[in-house]
């Protein structure tokens, strides 16, 4: 089976208890999530659940079709092959003098930034595809990593095309 | 005009069209009460001996009518005692509304006496709730209850309102029944796909489930299937929706479905799938299912397309005006070959039926039993299943004269469900109801014997009594050597006293004769009834799939 990961935004009620209710059905059908993000949207009434899920295609369309029977659900759509997909991550890394140069570089090449500067250790910000970002932990490993955190994804589609449009 | 929320629930109801509800009083429901004594004239309130047992009264009420079912409950334990039956109501898709009362909204989150999160226990097992914290949504959240409960594919909807909603006063102005959500139709060009399908077919298999039973299609079905040259075989929920006397209808398919429906099935190769969701039972092991078929499926659902099996043309939509487009269009085919085939099968099944009858060893068997209810019971006589071998047995041999006459948690094989649904479906009809039980399963809810003596409910009850839980205890016999774990009763019971001790009527059949001669009482006198039916341990439901195998692992006879 060709196990694909595929992103999908969903507009849901912004409301108490909307999360678990979609966040439920993912655990009661079985479906493995690799990251879910939820936020406010140009709608105040809405609120956007980004979700990327591997999968097959029936998969895909078993989520979708699930995900559209739950009465909070207003829209359900596939993001497109390639969307803009973003990332956020905040790495608390080690700050030893002997590598405090080849981390400054890395941040530097990375277009990231050091948001919290001590003599033990530093925070950096990091924004980016999930890709880059994972890029970005290896590069840190060997400096020693004492804490990350991710938002996982935010994603558009490109171009002029929205969730509302056909 | 200014009503208490309490108040503004019951005219809510009122004015939507219930005029049954099952229930059971507690503190957190007193003012629902209340209102409901006020409005007596206008609602009928059904008080179960458990809550369990209002929601399968509520379920049956339903399944019976099409009509929406309600139950009420109290908080804490009254709440959760609706939860077998909620869920019962969501694995058959039947439209229910359960309203619930909870604590104060100050006290709720602060584990306060009797307080349980009914929404949150509830929130995979309904097709939606609500929790009310402002009586301004309280008449909305009813109507919206309902609408839910009965559109598209229907469900259990629980509604939570803690008591300070119940007391606070609003505005309240009747409003017309809220209508079902209109269901899409299919497109054209999908209908003109599926009839190109049909038509190439030499071996049609119209398979019939629960989205279709409701429907009252079951002469245009079987007009269809001789049109197009085809047999009719139905899911365990779809029995009771197409004409017995036909020749084309071979019965249930499935775990225990009949051998020539479940045969030719396998052989057909085109299944026209209409409101049937390929479970586990029906299908056994799904990647041995009708392989040399194509399926062709008609569900309201989409999520119902690709789930279990994968099908080569889907259609979502409205069932019924799909089917008919289908059925209108397609060329009359004869196929003989087909129907010659499919005769051949049935009379290999009635070979096996034969040799099972002729290996009985008791002077009573559960065949028999069925056909002398079949031949005695009355016109339009709906059959209350609990779960087991005499549920099996049931689907079997049971004869239905008209949709919705075969009440029976398919999907959640609930046991103890049948009394309480049986309640439900008289009062919604008063039909004559016949309940087919087991000594274990009659066990888990007979308290509700007191609600049919007290609401003079004339269920007959027939318990196939023969000391086991059968249907365990037969894969104990095929699939694990006969070691009878926990599944002989040895019980002391005696039913005839019992039902005596409840007020009502009860009798005792080890033959035939005796049997015949109590169900022909139990009819005339038109009260609630247990026959003690006598069968031997050892009978088998046959044919039998076995669970995860395929159509080749059928068992026809004991070894």
């Amino acid at each position: 089976m060709d196990k694909k990961q595929f992103v999908i935004a969903v507009y849901v009620e912004n409301k108490a208890g909307v999360l678990t209710r979609v966040t439920a059905m993912f655990t009661r059908r079985g479906f493995n999530i690799d990251a879910l993000t939820v936020g406010e949207t140009e709608h105040p009434e809405y609120s956007r659940i980004t979700i990327a899920m591997s999968g097959d295609s029936l998969a895909k369309e078993q989520l979708i079709n699930q995900l559209k029977k739950l009465l909070v659900v207003k829209k359900v759509e596939v993001l497109e092959e390639d969307p803009i997909k973003r990332e956020l991550m905040l790495i608390k890394v080690l700050n030893k003098s002997e590598n405090r140069s080849d981390i400054m570089t890395a941040v530097d090449v990375f277009r990231a930034s050091v948001i919290d500067y001590g003599v033990e250790g530093m925070c950096i910000e990091v924004t980016g595809s999930p890709s880059k970002i994972d890029a970005f932990v290896k590069l840190m490993q060997p400096f020693g990593i004492l804490e990350m955190c991710r938002t996982g994804i935010v994603a558009l589609d490109r171009g002029n095309k929205t969730l509302f449009s056909e | 005009m200014k009503l208490t929320g309490a108040q503004i629930l019951i005219r809510t109801l009122i004015e939507q069209g219930t005029t049954d509800v099952f229930g059971y009083p507690g503190g957190q429901v007193i003012n629902i009460y209340d209102a409901l004594y006020e409005y007596k004239d206008q609602i009928n309130h059904v008080l179960t001996a458990h809550e369990q047992g209002a929601s399968h009264a509520a379920d049956g009420y339903s399944r019976a009518t099409g009509k929406v079912g309600v139950c009420i409950a109290t908080s804490g334990p009254g709440a959760t005692n609706l939860v077998t039956g909620i869920a019962t109501a969501m694995l058959d898709s039947v439209p229910m509304v359960a309203i619930t009362g909870n604590v104060p909204c100050s006290l709720i989150g602060k584990d306060s006496f009797q307080e349980i999160d009914i929404t949150g226990v509830t929130l995979p097992i309904t097709k939606h709730n609500y929790f009310v914290n402002n009586i301004a949504d309280l008449a909305d959240t009813v109507r919206e209850a309902f609408t839910v409960a009965k559109s598209g594919r229907p469900g259990p909807v629980l509604i939570d309102i803690p008591k300070d909603v119940q007391v606070a006063t609003y505005e309240y102005e009747e409003q017309p029944v809220t209508e079902k959500l209109p269901i899409p139709k299919v497109k054209d060009k999908l209908i003109e796909e599926a009839v190109a399908l049909v038509n190439e077919s030499k071996k049609p298999y119209i398979y019939v489930g629960g989205g279709a039973a409701g429907l009252g299609l079951g002469e245009e079905i079987v007009a269809f299937a001789k049109k197009i040259g085809g047999v009719i075989g139905c899911s365990f929920m779809g029995l009771s929706a197409i004409p017995q006397e036909s020749d084309r209808f071979l019965g249930m398919q499935g775990m225990h479905g009949h051998y020539a429906s479940s045969m030719a099935q396998n052989e057909a190769d085109l299944i026209i799938a209409v409101g049937v969701r390929f479970s586990d039972r029906a299908t056994g092991n799904v990647s041995k299912f009708a392989k040399k078929s194509k399926i062709l499926q008609i569900d309201v659902d989409s999520a119902e397309i690709n789930k279990n099996v994968k099908v080569h043309l889907g259609l979502v939509g409205d069932v019924e005006d799909a089917f008919k487009r289908i059925a209108d269009k397609c060329e009359a085919q004869d196929n003989s070959a087909w129907l010659n085939r499919v005769d051949q099968l049935k009379k290999e099944e009635k070979g096996f039926e034969e040799e099972i009858a002729a290996a009985a060893k008791a002077p009573l068997t559960p065949k028999r039993v069925f056909d002398i209810i079949n031949e005695l019971k009355p016109e339009a006589t709906i059959t209350a299943t609990d779960v087991g071998q005499h549920q099996m047995w049931a689907a079997q041999y049971a004869t239905f004269d008209r949709p919705r006459r075969f009440v029976s948690s398919g999907g959640l094989g609930t046991m103890g469900f049948g009394l309480g649904a049986a309640i439900g479906a008289y009062v919604a009809t008063k039909d004559p109801v016949v309940l087919i039980t087991g000594d274990g399963s009659f066990g888990m809810n007979l308290n509700e014997l007191a609600t049919a003596v007290s609401y003079k409910i004339p269920v007959v009850i027939v318990l196939m009594n023969n000391g086991v839980l059968g249907m365990v205890r037969q894969w104990q016999t095929l699939f694990f050597g006969k070691r009878y774990s926990n599944t002989v009763l040895g019980r002391k019971t005696d039913f005839v006293a019992l039902a005596k001790a409840f007020g009502a009527d009860g009798y005792l059949a080890e033959t035939e004769v005796e049997f015949k001669k109590a169900f022909e009482q139990a009819v005339k006198a038109n009260k609630p009834t247990v026959i003690d039916v006598r069968i031997d341990k050892d009978e088998l439901v046959l044919p039998m799939l076995p669970p995860g195998g395929a159509i080749d692992d059928i068992i026809t006879k004991i070894k």
